[in-house]
Parts: structure tokens; C-alpha cells; sequence
């Protein structure tokens, strides 16, 4: 049998834009699981020295740093009501700011002050960003800043906002942004043409506040994109919008699910899995687990493991096959992000103190190998490319690993 | 690009740019390009034609800098966007090739009040990415400025000003810093931190419901049902009529009636709880009138948690059906248009089935001001009415004894 990161690889290949390298275009990577092939030679003695470099953001956020080739990018946004919304470029060698854009908001800028108006992770095709903020202004850049495309969400659908702030983040599947606007009000889901911003696809979502973000796995040749709420998991084609499976057992609306080629790991009563019937078929459930159970942060996919952190801070790891617990371990909490991981055996998770928490997955169980402590609060989930980690606070992005500037 | 590079290359800049920059041609179709940015609609229409506006707009020079700012003040907030992000990308390439960016007609625009506040806040950006020094010593001109963000850094300014002259013991300075800086305010912030070293530090009294413009006397009738959350679409009589001495039959069947109730709250709070107690399930209106000195623009801006409607002189205006997600002073802007004499209101306030701490609230708080959020008080505003002063300890000892 082949080894299942080598086939989760292929799914990977199979679901997602190619860049001819191991990129990391939107919230949770590559397949939106946590988990990035490669990255064998990410850091693992974190610590002061191990900082690349750092720069500094004019705004507040917490939505991921992107990376395309030696780009990275990031969304902040400032002004007493963030209704600056600043979206920043940077080089992955040294950190050299290289442009930034700003516009003003169109919708809403309140929000929990947890959260900021740049929380949703930007998507990229490689070849453009597409940004979403909490005021519902989706906005689409090419890679050396130049505006594509603009939707002021809030302007077309005026009650799509929640006060707390929204939080998902959108994806890009095929030639198509998926987005999920989804709140107390004018709930919806939609599927964005990536050259003009029109709607390719816009469906009706359950009337409730919900963060998670849209997941894209494999469904027989198709592929499918997952779309949580507190009702469960509709699948849809990307493309359409069209149902294709239905799963309505309830699902969390923070912590997102995780898919790994046609198998999805819902936080739904604990964590759940399902294989979705190809073309229409019925929901198979696999297992469930009520103790695998998330809190904010959504579960990570490595081989055949799934790791969940709960709300007291402890890391779980669990069967992909049968949500068997492995080991637990403690880490110091509270999270806000979620954790990440390449092919290196460790996993990387930072709490909102700002400690960042290495943890080797190689032994029997979990252990904490090191720690760095950035000294500001991270919400936000950290990012890997070219064996370096990108993590993001309000005022700082950092690169630790990936060799010296 | 460290700052002393950048300053020496700006400055650099400054002295090489001339008038004669100015003079040279706009790109071609300029008014068609700027027509296809203002023309894109709702959904995404025009996207495509706006982009293809953007790439020659955003390749002119630097004398397009000026034009594209004065198109703001005529287009929407999506064109504004687009102007505003090739006014950046003319800007970000124009330094690179050190070419110079006009400084004096920049100064010019940001003079010209007319404008749009947003494009004129663009234009001192850039003039202070020029010379910072020189931008820095405009800022106390703002005072009184059309453009809330201009307001605001010279407001700054005065509360820095009247906290160093407080630390000194000087309070008849302090005091007059303050009120200044007060009557200048606009961003809610801003204000509360004014009103607050006026009030507890410095002994002095503040109107704030005066100072926002709040409406702070009411007629409230209330409970209508909300069971299920249904009440929120349902046509209860207030909504067909408003007679205020009238009775209807409420949730449950018991008979309801319009009461008068005055806010004493300092951000004017109209609480359904104080008179109707906190009840879960039911809805409430609250109705006023608001007698204006002339028809104008003006804006009504709401602070609710609960779900919500607004009717402005009979017409719906704007409801949302959002539970307890948070409020903020300002948290909805409803534009209207006030009538010269009297006005009518009717807020409706639906409170839902949770009984979490944090869902007791169910009020809102409204005002009407102008578009950067200056006040406008009814020619017949009532006095803000007063709180009452805390009962004594042993006075409150003794109503425990009855």
C-alpha cells in the first residue's frame, strides 16, 4: 500500500491551483487541512534565534500570511472604526515591504475586539489574491497590486454582517472563489467568477452566526467543497453551487472541518468522519468520536493521524480510521489559531499569548520540544513555505526558519 | 527604504517636481475611464470594463494624481476604491523612478473643502509621504474640518494638550482645551475620553446626549409577542397607526398602552426593561417626534442588539433580525431626509428566547446627526433630563424596612 501522505498528496495535487511550488494559498494550506508536503527542514528549536526576519503591519488581524513564490502577503486593517483595509506584499527573503493598497471599507467594521476586520485568510490561484474582510468587501488583486476586481458584499446584500464580526475565510476550487457569508440574517454562500468577481452561484445558508470556512475535498472525479454550519455539511459542486451530499447531524460554527482526499473530519458531536457518496450518493459515516473534541481550533490531518486540540489546550491524537485516541499531551493554551504541519514530524501551534509550540509527532507521544515567545497576542494560524513558519499578530509578521535574510 | 533615504529622496523629489509636470496630458479617454469605474454595479457588473478602465488610468503620470482625487468627490464607494487604488499604484511608481509628486497642488485639493473628506484624507497622506514636517504643521487647522479623519488628528492634538496642561495643575487651561476639543469632536472615542477627563478629572459637567444629538424622550408600548422569533415580521397596531392614547391587546392577550419614557442615560439608552421589566419573547416600539429648522440630509444612527426596524415619517427605513452579536454607539447609519418642521420616528426593539446574562439587554440608543456625525438638534429639544442623585446609605437602610 502506498503511503497515505503520498496519496494525500495527490489529492492535494488533484484539488488545487498549481504554482510549481509548494505554495501556501490559503487558510490551513494547500488541501485546508493544516498538513503541507514537503518542509522536512522546518525549524525545530524555536526560539529567539530562530527568527528570520520580522516586519511591521500598519493594522490589526489575524487572518494568515499567504505565500506565492518569494511573496508574502498579508491583510491588516486600521482607523479607529477599521475601515482602512490594507492589503501588504512582502519578500520572503528579507521581509522588504515591496507595495501595499488600501481602500475603504463598504460594509460594517464592528466587531468583537478579539477580532478585526482582517480575519478572513486571503485565497491566491497564483496568480491573484482574492481578500475578504469581516465588512464583507471581497477584493481582488494581481500579484504585483493591481486591483482586479471589487464586490462590496454588504452594498448588494445589506443585512450580510454579523456584530462580532465574520471570520471565514474563502478558497479557491477550480475556477471558482467559494465564500461563505454566513449570519443571524442574509445568510448565503457563494461561488465568485475569479476574473470578474460576478456571482457565479449564490445559495441561500442557515440564518446563524458562523466562522468556519469552506472546506474542498474529493468526491469520486469531482471535486466538492464542504460547507459547515450549526445545520451540518451540504457539499456542493464549486462550480454551480449544486447540491451534491448532505450530512444534518449539526456541526460546530469555529473550529472548521478537515478533508483528507474523499474522507471529511467534521467537528460535529466530538469529531466526526464521513466519506461522501460520489455524484449524489448518500453520506457514509466512518466513525465518531465524541472525547476528539475541538475547541476553536480546527483539526490537522497528518498521514494517517488526526490531531484535534480541545478547549482546556490539550492535543489529541487520534486513528484517521477509527477516532481512536493515540496519546494526549497538554500545551499551553489558549488557542485562538490552529495548528500546522509539514513533513518534518512536528507539528507548530501558537496560543494567544504569543507562544509559539513545537511539538514532535515522531515518538509514541507528543512531545513539546520548544518554544518561542513573540511577546504579542497571536489569534491567527501560522503558515509554511520553504521550510520557514509566516505567523501574524496585530502589529508584527515574523518569518521564523527557512534560512537566514 | 529606511527613513532617511526616504526623506532625502521625497525631498529630492519636492525640489525637482515642476509646474510643467502638471501641464502634461491625462491619459486619453480620461472621463470615459473614470465613466466605466462609476459605472460598475451591483453583483459585479461592469467589473470587467472598470479593470480595463484601471490599467490605463493606473499608467498615467503623476499629474493624474489631482484629476483622479477631484472624481471622488462625485462617484460611489466602489469607483472610489478603484480612484483611490490607482491614485496608489501612480504614486508607488512615481517614487520609484524618482519622479517628483506635486506637493503645492496637493496642498491645493486638501484646502478645497469641497472635495470628498476621504479624497482630501488622501491628500495630506501623500503630502506627508512628501514632507512630514510640513503635513505635521497643518494639522491644527483641522479643527473644524468637513473631514473627520482631518478632525480627528488635530483633536488629538488638543487632548494631548489638555492632559499636559491637567498634569500641570493648570485646570482653567485644562478645562478650556477640553470644551474646544469637545466641540470639535466627532468620533465617538474621541469624545467619550474628552467627556471623561472633563467629568472625573476636572469636575465639570458634560451634555453628552446634547453633544451626540440623542433622542432622549419617547413614548414606549410594549409587550407584543415575539414567540419564535415571529414578531419581527409581524404587523402589530403601532405599525398602522400611532395614536397615542390608544389600547391594544398584547402578548397574551393583555392590554398594552403607550407610556412616556425620558433617558437619562449619558449615551441616551431607551430601556424596555425599565418600564415593561425584563421580559423574553416580546417586542416593543418606541415612537418620537423630532422637529427639524429646515429639510436637509441627515443621517438617524442606531446602537441595537435585538432585532430591529425603523420607520422615518411613515416610511421603513432599515431592520435587521440580529440578536445580541453586540452594539456600538454608531453602529448603523441610516441616511434620510428630514422634513423642515416635525418628523416622526418609530423604532420597533424584539427581544428573543435567550436567557444567557448577556442577552437581558433590550433598548437602543438613536441619534440624528449630519453626515460626519455633527449633531443636529430639534428646535424644540427638551433639556436633558437628569439622573437621580444615588440614594443615601441610611435612607436606603430605611426603605428596606417598609
Amino acid at each position: 500500500m502506498r503511503s497515505l501522505p503520498h496519496l494525500l498528496t495527490l489529492a492535494a495535487l488533484l484539488a488545487l491551483p498549481m504554482t510549481g511550488r509548494a505554495d501556501w494559498l490559503q487558510f490551513r494550506g494547500p488541501n485546508g487541512n493544516g498538513y503541507v508536503e514537503g518542509n522536512a527542514k522546518l525549524p525545530t528549536q524555536l526560539g529567539p534565534n530562530a527568527v528570520t526576519w520580522k516586519a511591521s503591519l500598519p493594522g490589526r488581524g489575524l487572518g494568515s500570511p499567504i505565500i506565492v513564490g518569494d511573496r508574502v502577503f498579508v491583510s491588516a486593517s486600521s482607523g479607529p472604526d477599521q475601515n482602512q483595509l490594507q492589503v501588504l506584499c512582502f519578500s520572503a527573503t528579507d521581509g522588504r515591504e515591496l507595495w501595499r493598497r488600501s481602500f475603504w471599507a463598504t460594509g460594517r467594521t464592528m466587531c468583537h475586539s478579539k477580532t478585526s476586520v482582517a480575519a478572513p485568510t486571503p485565497a491566491s490561484d497564483g496568480k491573484r489574491l482574492y481578500t475578504l474582510w469581516s465588512s464583507n468587501d471581497l477584493i481582488c488583486l494581481d500579484l504585483d497590486g493591481n486591483l482586479v476586481w471589487m464586490r462590496g458584499l454588504t452594498l448588494d446584500y445589506p443585512n450580510a454582517s454579523n456584530s462580532l464580526g465574520m471570520a471565514s475565510s474563502p478558497i479557491v476550487v477550480g475556477d471558482t472563489l467559494v465564500a461563505q457569508i454566513e449570519n443571524d440574517s442574509e445568510s448565503f454562500a457563494a461561488g465568485f467568477d475569479l476574473d470578474t468577481g460576478a456571482n457565479k452561484w449564490k445559495i441561500d445558508r442557515p440564518k446563524a452566526a458562523n466562522w468556519t470556512s469552506p472546506v474542498a475535498l474529493k468526491s469520486g472525479d469531482q471535486l466538492v467543497v464542504a460547507l459547515q454550519s450549526s445545520k451540518g455539511v451540504l457539499g456542493v459542486l464549486p462550480s454551480t453551487g449544486s447540491d451534491v451530499f448532505n450530512y444534518a447531524n449539526g456541526a460546530a460554527t469555529i473550529p472548521s472541518g478537515a478533508a483528507a482526499g474523499d474522507t471529511l473530519y467534521i467537528p460535529s458531536n466530538g469529531l466526526t468522519a464521513i466519506k461522501p457518496g460520489a455524484d449524489g450518493g448518500e453520506v457514509k459515516p466512518l466513525w465518531n468520536e465524541s472525547a476528539q473534541n475541538p475547541g476553536t481550533a480546527s483539526p490537522l490531518i497528518i498521514g494517517d493521524k488526526v490531531y484535534v486540540i480541545n478547549n482546556a489546550g490539550v492535543l489529541n491524537a487520534a486513528s484517521r480510521t477509527t477516532g481512536e485516541r493515540l496519546w494526549r499531551v497538554r500545551l499551553k493554551g489558549p488557542f485562538s489559531g490552529s495548528p500546522v504541519a509539514g513533513d518534518n514530524g512536528h507539528l507548530y501551534i501558537f496560543n494567544e499569548q504569543g507562544i509559539g509550540q513545537c511539538v514532535d509527532l515522531s515518538g509514541a507521544e507528543g512531545k513539546v520540544v520548544s518554544e518561542i515567545e513573540l511577546g504579542e497576542a497571536i489569534i491567527g494560524t501560522a503558515s509554511l513555505s520553504d521550510d520557514a513558519i509566516y505567523i501574524r499578530s496585530d502589529a508584527t509578521l515574523w518569518k521564523i526558519g527557512g534560512g537566514q535574510p | 527604504m529606511n527613513a532617511r533615504l526616504f526623506t532625502c529622496l521625497t525631498l529630492t523629489l519636492l525640489t525637482s517636481w515642476s509646474a510643467s509636470s502638471l501641464r502634461a496630458a491625462l491619459p486619453g479617454d480620461f472621463e470615459k475611464h473614470v465613466a466605466a469605474l462609476r459605472a460598475v454595479g451591483p453583483e459585479g457588473a461592469g467589473n470587467a470594463e472598470a479593470a480595463a478602465a484601471f490599467q490605463s488610468l493606473s499608467a498615467a503620470e503623476a499629474d493624474a494624481i489631482l484629476p483622479l482625487l477631484r472624481a471622488m468627490e462625485t462617484s460611489g464607494p466602489i469607483a472610489r476604491n478603484w480612484l483611490r487604488s490607482a491614485v496608489e499604484v501612480i504614486v508607488e511608481r512615481s517614487q520609484k523612478a524618482g519622479k517628483a509628486l506635486p506637493f503645492a497642488d496637493l496642498k491645493a485639493f486638501l484646502d478645497d473643502t469641497r472635495q470628498s473628506p476621504e479624497a482630501r484624507r488622501l491628500a495630506y497622506d501623500l503630502m506627508a509621504k512628501i514632507d512630514a514636517q510640513a503635513a505635521q504643521k497643518l494639522i491644527p487647522g483641522f479643527l473644524n474640518d468637513p473631514s473627520t479623519e482631518l478632525r480627528r488628528d488635530a483633536v488629538a492634538q488638543l487632548i494631548a494638550t489638555g492632559k499636559a496642561e491637567a498634569e500641570k495643575d493648570d485646570k482653567t487651561a485644562a478645562i478650556a482645551t477640553y470644551r474646544q476639543a469637545l466641540d470639535a469632536a466627532r468620533d465617538v472615542d474621541q469624545i467619550q475620553e474628552i467627556a471623561k477627563q472633563l467629568s472625573e478629572k476636572l469636575g465639570q459637567e458634560v451634555d453628552l446626549p446634547r453633544h451626540f444629538g440623542f433622542l432622549t424622550h419617547w413614548h414606549v408600548i410594549a409587550p407584543f409577542d415575539n414567540t419564535g422569533r415571529e414578531g419581527f415580521e409581524t404587523v402589530f397596531p403601532p405599525e398602522k397607526e400611532i395614536k397615542l392614547d390608544a389600547t391594544y391587546p398584547g402578548k397574551e392577550g393583555k392590554e398594552v398602552t403607550w407610556q412616556p419614557l425620558a433617558s437619562t442615560d449619558e449615551y441616551g439608552k431607551i430601556d424596555f426593561n425599565q418600564p415593561f421589566g425584563p421580559l423574553k419573547e416580546v417586542t416593543g416600539y418606541a415612537y418620537t417626534e423630532y422637529t427639524a429648522a429646515e429639510a436637509r440630509p441627515a443621517e438617524l444612527r442606531l446602537a441595537c442588539k435585538n432585532a430591529w426596524k425603523i420607520w422615518f415619517n411613515g416610511e421603513l427605513i432599515f431592520g435587521r433580525d440580529e440578536y445580541h452579536r453586540g452594539q456600538r454607539i454608531d453602529q448603523y447609519k441610516l441616511p434620510v431626509q428630514l422634513k423642515a418642521g416635525k418628523n416622526t420616528l418609530l423604532v420597533k426593539a424584539c427581544q428573543n428566547e435567550q436567557t444567557q446574562d448577556w442577552t437581558v439587554e433590550w433598548e437602543f440608543k438613536l441619534r440624528v446627526c449630519d453626515a460626519t456625525g455633527t449633531a443636529l438638534l430639534a428646535t424644540d429639544r427638551p433639556a436633558t433630563p437628569k439622573k437621580e442623585a444615588p440614594k443615601r446609605r441610611g435612607g436606603g437602610a430605611e426603605e428596606s424596612k417598609k
